[in-house]
Order: structure tokens, then C-alpha cells, then sequence
């Protein structure tokens, strides 16, 4: 019996410690161990901005979309980098459960509340692509006008076919003004394998057009006049000074390996977030006490104990979230705050089977032994479903239910421990109840205290 | 147990709702938010007290949005939905809705409509999924238990207990859609999958205590057993709901806004989800005992 009083103690100290850590961390200039520990809020809660690109893919050989789709992430991520963006998240979403064969780029910005500022980050990012002269030109009708002019209406890139080279294989750009005529040129110099690739093509192409394309519009096509087999390419379009710089610079960051669009944006300003917040605190306060009260007056002393247990539940959940760490968004802090409610089931479970064994006659202690083993059974099958469901909804993809179905499952998974091994320690610490009072404020219910 | 005594008025009274319903969702139509649908939502926020509804949305109207809907969020914001803007287009609503004051954007979410059919073919393949899930675990925990009623008639009892936790709060969200401006978004979808697992437990809790006693082969009838487990179970089924409904509804008043609608679906869910797991699923299950004894 002093063995699991000293027990119970040690727990309870734990816990509280575990509290003041948590509730401290949240302080005005925490300690260092503290500080790195936040919660992480997701971007509808601390404002920003969350942008989902589609990648076109149909050019692509199916075994090396996953490396082309890694390399867009790593480019833009570099891109994103530059800008000074804390801690942005860029992540390829690929087709998943329940949807069809996409590959998307979500990209988390917080802080960055202006689209236009980070659609421009983003959109910046050039695709570069080499094309030659189709084998089978299309003909195209050219219309003479009333003016006697011939129109110039012709569907250029109907005539080139893509060769495969593309920003992928870029190793380097740089600005050099041409010798003579002083004009502003992008000089290119190719990987080992867009080395290979371009001596192939200009090989192939002696005396044709090869077409520089960038971001779908043509932006030079010279005629090859012989193989290059140095890996180098010039571009020398009609680019001002600074036209030129920009080029260099973004194509250094890097060319995307897959055009890809914007589908879908989301952004929130700071204001909302924060009293989504405090609401959410609110909510999960208020809603705390009610339980509590009414597990207090229905339950009595064991009621007590099931309230001790479930604040250290929250105590424990929240330290969790700042140690995973997990993203708290408004839709996790709902699943948490339903999980605080889920999690005294497991105790009214035993209460209320402890209840009938002392109406068959048992002691108080006994009924709470025999209480904690039979309702065992059903507090697993009924926690199992909510396993299931939080685990379907974790698969079902998109980053809000994801943020829902972390903390509900998690709840449900902690909770089914601490609110039995807690509940079970502390009660068995108590003394045992005698006499008429002592039984009563283990009873529950209202008519209980009659018999 | 006087679930079992009345329990024809107790599945009436489902059969009520259920069809209620239907009615409401025949009548109303269920609407789509963005979300499934794609379209653009621009949250504004007023400094002093907003404009009206009808004036901003003539304003916007005007500005070209012909389809753009106009709802008040909070005291001093505006939730103006339209379809999928561009960056540009997003401005001149910003613009259009600035009447004598400027209006400052507190939030924008652009879907495109792939990822909202998308979206939509991922919610019913998930809620599918769950109810297979449910079913085949249910099927499995009381495998062991065939006399009298077999093992699949707990599975069915689920089915229809589970059918009626969907269409009840659907169907009040038709109604909240048709007059408050509700709209099916995802969070609607886990609100449903949420009243489904809850709902489940309830249920699962009472059979469980079925299946005790019919192990502990009592030689008494099953409509008793059934009774007997019904009324051990239910002050456990009632504090329970009670105290996740005292959860939900805390979210639902002093909660962040996007959630509250959640909320409320959750509320009327849990509310029809524990109503189902004591007056119907448990009710049904004798009802089949007894039309297999009539048979014999």
C-alpha cells in the first residue's frame, strides 16, 4: 500500500513538473531547452500562405517521374530559401488513397500573407527547354490580308518536338556580353549527361533549327552549324542588362525538370489565426471544467481521480505536440478537444461496471478490481473503431483532415493508457472506504446513496 | 427494459427522422462548398460596422462576379465566394467590396476544380471505406457468438444504425445549407466519419455486454438478455455521450470559427449516433430474432 502511495505521489509530481514545463515553455522568454520546443501551428493559425502546383508529367517516362518530381520540390525549395521564408514546407503529393494518378507540389509559406509576393516566389522559377524541327511539318495556311500583307498568325511551336534536354541538365548559366557587338548573352554549360544529350542533338541536327524554349515561349533558335560536343549553349535573344541577370539568376536556382501550374491557394492573415487560437484554448477550457464538475458530482471520489488522470492526459498530449512535434491546425485542435471528452469514457466504462459488482454484493475494492478487468473488452473494441477511423481519415490526404485525424487518433491512443493505468493507481493508492460515508463517496449516481 | 417493451415506437421514431431526412435533402438539395466544387473565398474584415450583405454583393455583381455569394462572418467580416479568381480578379473583388470603407482581407483560398472533384471522389471513397472497415471489425469481435441470432445479424444491426448516423445529420445540413448558407465542406465529411466511429463504440459497448451474457449462457430469453444488457450499459452510453457532447458543444459556442459548423454537425451526430446505438441498433436485433423464430 505505501509502495503505490509513493507511487502515486512520484506520478502526480511528474505530472505537475510536466505541466509547468509546458505552460512555462508558452511564457514570455522561456529557457533555452523550452524555446525549442514550440507548438507548431499550422499556416490557418499563424497566417501565410499555402500554394499547390500541378505538375504535367505526360512527358515524363513513368520510372523517372519520382526523381523529376523530387528535383522540382528541391528546386523550388531552393528558390523559397532565398527569400528568407522561415521554416517553409515543400512537399510532392502524389496520387495517394481514393485519388487519381497527380503529382502535386504543396508548398507552406508562413509569414508570406501577400499571394501576388508568393506566387511571384514561386512562378519565377523558368522552364528551360531545348526543341528541334519536327520530321513531319504541320502546314500551315498563311492568309493574305486585305492589306496585301501576308499574316503572321503561323503556329510556331506546332513544328518542334521536344528533345529531352531541359533545365534538368544544367549545371551552370552565366551573363557575358558578346565580343563586338557588346549585346548581352546567357551562356549555358550542360551537366555530363546534357553534355552527351546536346552533342547527340546538335550531331543530328547539322544545319537545322534547334529552338531554346523557355516557360513555353520560344526565346532563341539558332541554326547548329556544327556538333557541340563541349556541353556549352548560348542564347543570345534580344535581352536587355538586367533581363539577362534575371535569367542567369533564376535559371541558377535552378530550371524545373516538369511545367507546372497553379491549382490551388490558400492564404490567411495573422489577425484570424490568433483568435482561432484563443478560441480554440477557450473551447478546450471551458469545455475541461463541465466535465470535470460533472464527473466530480456523478462519480464523487473516483469522479476526482478520473479528473486527476484526465489533466494529466492533457498535460502529457500537449508536451507530445511540442516534443513530435505535431502541427496544430483549428481542424487538430477540434480533434483534440473532442479526444479530451473520448478519453473519460474509458473511465465511466469501469466506474459504471464497478457500480453493478457492488450492487451484487462485493466490497468497494473489489468491485473496482473486478470493474477494471471486465471492462476491459469493451473499452479495446470500442477504442478500435476510433483507431480505424482516424487511420482511414490520416489516409484520406488533404493537410486539414491530416491535422484532425493526428490528434484524435493520438488522443485515443494515449487516453486509452493514462485514463486506465493512471485511474487504476491512484484508486488503489486511496484508503479503503468504511462505513456508510466512506461507501457513499465512492458511489455514483444520485439514488445511489441510498443503498 | 423499456427499449426493448416499446421498441417498435423506438425504430418508428428513427424511421421518422430518417425520412425526414430524405425529405430535407430531396427538397434542399445538399450544397457544395469550394472545397468539392472549386471557386475562390475571400474573407474581408471591416474596421468599423460592415456593410450589407445585398450591397456588397451588388457591388461585386457589378464588378463582373456575376456568381458571387456574400455571408457575414464574425460582427465586422464578409466571406465572399465566387468562382476561381486570379490574382488580379482577387484584387478587384477586394476592391468592389471596399464600399465606404476599406475592406481588408483576412483570408483567400482558390481551388481549382480538379482538385475539387478530386477531393469529392477521396470523401466517398473514404467514407466507404470506413463503413467496410466497421463492419468487417464488428464481424470479426463477435465471430464467436452465432446462437441465438448469428454473427452477420450484429454486422446488419450495424449497417442500419450506421446508415441512419449518416443520413440524419446530412439531412440537417440540407435544411442548415437551404437557410443559414451551410456548405458541405471537408471538415463536414470528418465530422460524419467522426459520429461513425463514435456512434460504433456506443454500439459495440452494448453488444459486448450482449455477448458476455450469452456466454455466460443465462437460460433466459434473448429479448430479456437483450434488455438486461441495454439497461447495465445505458447510464455508462448516456454519461459518455453526454460528456463528448458537453466537448463538441464547448467547441461549437467559444471555438474558432471555421470549426463551429464541424461543431454542430458533430453535436447532431453524436446526438442521433447514441440514439441509434440504444433504440435501434439493440431494438433490430431482437426484431430479427424474432422474425427467425416466427419462420420456424
Amino acid at each position: 500500500m505505501l509502495k503505490r502511495r509513493i507511487i502515486a505521489i512520484v506520478v502526480l509530481v511528474v505530472g505537475i513538473a510536466l505541466g509547468y514545463l509546458v505552460i512555462r515553455s508558452q511564457a514570455p522568454n522561456p529557457p533555452r531547452f523550452l524555446a525549442a520546443h514550440p507548438f507548431r501551428l499550422g499556416l490557418d493559425l499563424s497566417g501565410g500562405s499555402h500554394l499547390i502546383y500541378q505538375a504535367d508529367v505526360s512527358q515524363i517516362a513513368a520510372s523517372d517521374i519520382d526523381t523529376s518530381m523530387a528535383s522540382v520540390r528541391d528546386v523550388i525549395e531552393r528558390r523559397v530559401n532565398t527569400f528568407g521564408v522561415s521554416e517553409p514546407v515543400v512537399q510532392v503529393q502524389s496520387g495517394g488513397f481514393g485519388s487519381t494518378n497527380t503529382h502535386q507540389l504543396s508548398i507552406e509559406l508562413p509569414g508570406v500573407t501577400d499571394i501576388t509576393k508568393a506566387e511571384a516566389l514561386i512562378g519565377q522559377t523558368p522552364y528551360l527547354e531545348f526543341k528541334v524541327q519536327s520530321d513531319k511539318p504541320i502546314p500551315q495556311n498563311i492568309v493574305i490580308g486585305p492589306d496585301g500583307k501576308a499574316s503572321t498568325n503561323v503556329d510556331i511551336s506546332s513544328q518542334f518536338v521536344s528533345t529531352g534536354l531541359n533545365g534538368k541538365y544544367l549545371k551552370q548559366a552565366q551573363l557575358i556580353f558578346a565580343q563586338g557587338t557588346n549585346e548581352p548573352t546567357v551562356s549555358l554549360q550542360f551537366d555530363d549527361a546534357g553534355t552527351k544529350l546536346f552533342a547527340d542533338i546538335t550531331k543530328a541536327n547539322i544545319g537545322k533549327v534547334v529552338a531554346i524554349y523557355l516557360d513555353g515561349q520560344v526565346i532563341s533558335a539558332p541554326v547548329v552549324r556544327d556538333a557541340i560536343t563541349t556541353g556549352t549553349a548560348v542564347i543570345s535573344g534580344s535581352f536587355t542588362p538586367e533581363q539577362a541577370k534575371a535569367l542567369v539568376s533564376s535559371l541558377n536556382s535552378g530550371a524545373l525538370p516538369v511545367p507546372i501550374s497553379l491549382i490551388s491557394t490558400e492564404t490567411v492573415g495573422p489577425t484570424l489565426g490568433a483568435q482561432a487560437v484563443h478560441a480554440g484554448i477557450m473551447a478546450a477550457l471551458i469545455g475541461f471544467i463541465l466535465v470535470g464538475l460533472f464527473l466530480i458530482i456523478w462519480y464523487r471520489v473516483p469522479g476526482v481521480v478520473a479528473v486527476i488522470a484526465l489533466a494529466l492526459y492533457t498535460v502529457i498530449t500537449l508536451a507530445l505536440y511540442k516534443l513530435i512535434p505535431v502541427t496544430l491546425s483549428a481542424a487538430g485542435i477540434a480533434g483534440f478537444i473532442i479526444s479530451i471528452g473520448m478519453a473519460v469514457d474509458a473511465n465511466i466504462l469501469i466506474f459504471e461496471r464497478a457500480r453493478e459488482e457492488r450492487l451484487r454484493g462485493r466490497s468497494v475494492g473489489e468491485a473496482l478490481t473486478v470493474g477494471f478487468k471486465r471492462a476491459w473488452t469493451s473499452i479495446r473494441d470500442a477504442n478500435i473503431s476510433s483507431i480505424i477511423i482516424a487511420f482511414i481519415l490520416f489516409f484520406f490526404g488533404s493537410s486539414l483532415i491530416k491535422g484532425f485525424a493526428l490528434t484524435f487518433g493520438l488522443g485515443v491512443i494515449i487516453s486509452l493508457i493514462s485514463a486506465i493505468t493512471i485511474t487504476r493507481l491512484f484508486l488503489r493508492a486511496l484508503p479503503t472506504p468504511r462505513g456508510k460515508t466512506g461507501r457513499f463517496f465512492f458511489s455514483s449516481g444520485f439514488s445511489m446513496s441510498k443503498k | 427494459m423499456f427499449v426493448i417493451k416499446f421498441k417498435t415506437l423506438f425504430i418508428s421514431i428513427s424511421v421518422f427522422f430518417v425520412t425526414a431526412a430524405i425529405v430535407s435533402l430531396i427538397i434542399f438539395g445538399l450544397p457544395l462548398g469550394i472545397d468539392f466544387k472549386g471557386g475562390s473565398a475571400l474573407e474581408v474584415q471591416y474596421s468599423g460596422p460592415r456593410p450589407t450583405v445585398s450591397a456588397v454583393t451588388t457591388a461585386v455583381t457589378n464588378a463582373g462576379f456575376t456568381n458571387a455569394l456574400v455571408q457575414p462572418v464574425g460582427s465586422n467580416g464578409l466571406m465572399i465566394e465566387t468562382q476561381t479568381l486570379s490574382d488580379a480578379q482577387r484584387a478587384a473583388v477586394l476592391a468592389a467590396a471596399s464600399l465606404e470603407q476599406p475592406a481588408t482581407q483576412t483570408s483567400f483560398t482558390s481551388i481549382g476544380p480538379s482538385v475539387g472533384t478530386e477531393l469529392k471522389h477521396k470523401a466517398i471513397a473514404s467514407i466507404i471505406l470506413v463503413l467496410i472497415a466497421i463492419i468487417l471489425f464488428v464481424a470479426y469481435a463477435f465471430r464467436k457468438v452465432s446462437q441465438p441470432v448469428s454473427s452477420w445479424k450484429y454486422g446488419f444491426a450495424v449497417i442500419i444504425a450506421l446508415v441512419h448516423d449518416l443520413i440524419i445529420p446530412t439531412g440537417v445540413f440540407a435544411l442548415l445549407g437551404h437557410f443559414y448558407g451551410a456548405q458541405v465542406d471537408t471538415l463536414f465529411i470528418v465530422a460524419l466519419l467522426t459520429t461513425l466511429g463514435l456512434s460504433v463504440a456506443d454500439t459495440i459497448v452494448v453488444f459486448d455486454r450482449i455477448r458476455e451474457h450469452l456466454n455466460g449462457s443465462k437460460s433466459t430469453s434473448f429479448p430479456k438478455l437483450v434488455g438486461e444488457s441495454l439497461s447495465e450499459t445505458f447510464v455508462r452510453s448516456i454519461n459518455t455521450s453526454l460528456v463528448v457532447l458537453v466537448m463538441v458543444l464547448s467547441l461549437a459556442f467559444f471555438g474558432p470559427a471555421t470549426t463551429k459548423l464541424f461543431a454542430i454537425t458533430l453535436a447532431v451526430g453524436m446526438f442521433f449516433g447514441t440514439y441509434s446505438s440504444i433504440f435501434l441498433a439493440s431494438p433490430l436485433l431482437v426484431v430479427m430474432e424474432q422474425g427467425r423464430k416466427k419462420k420456424k
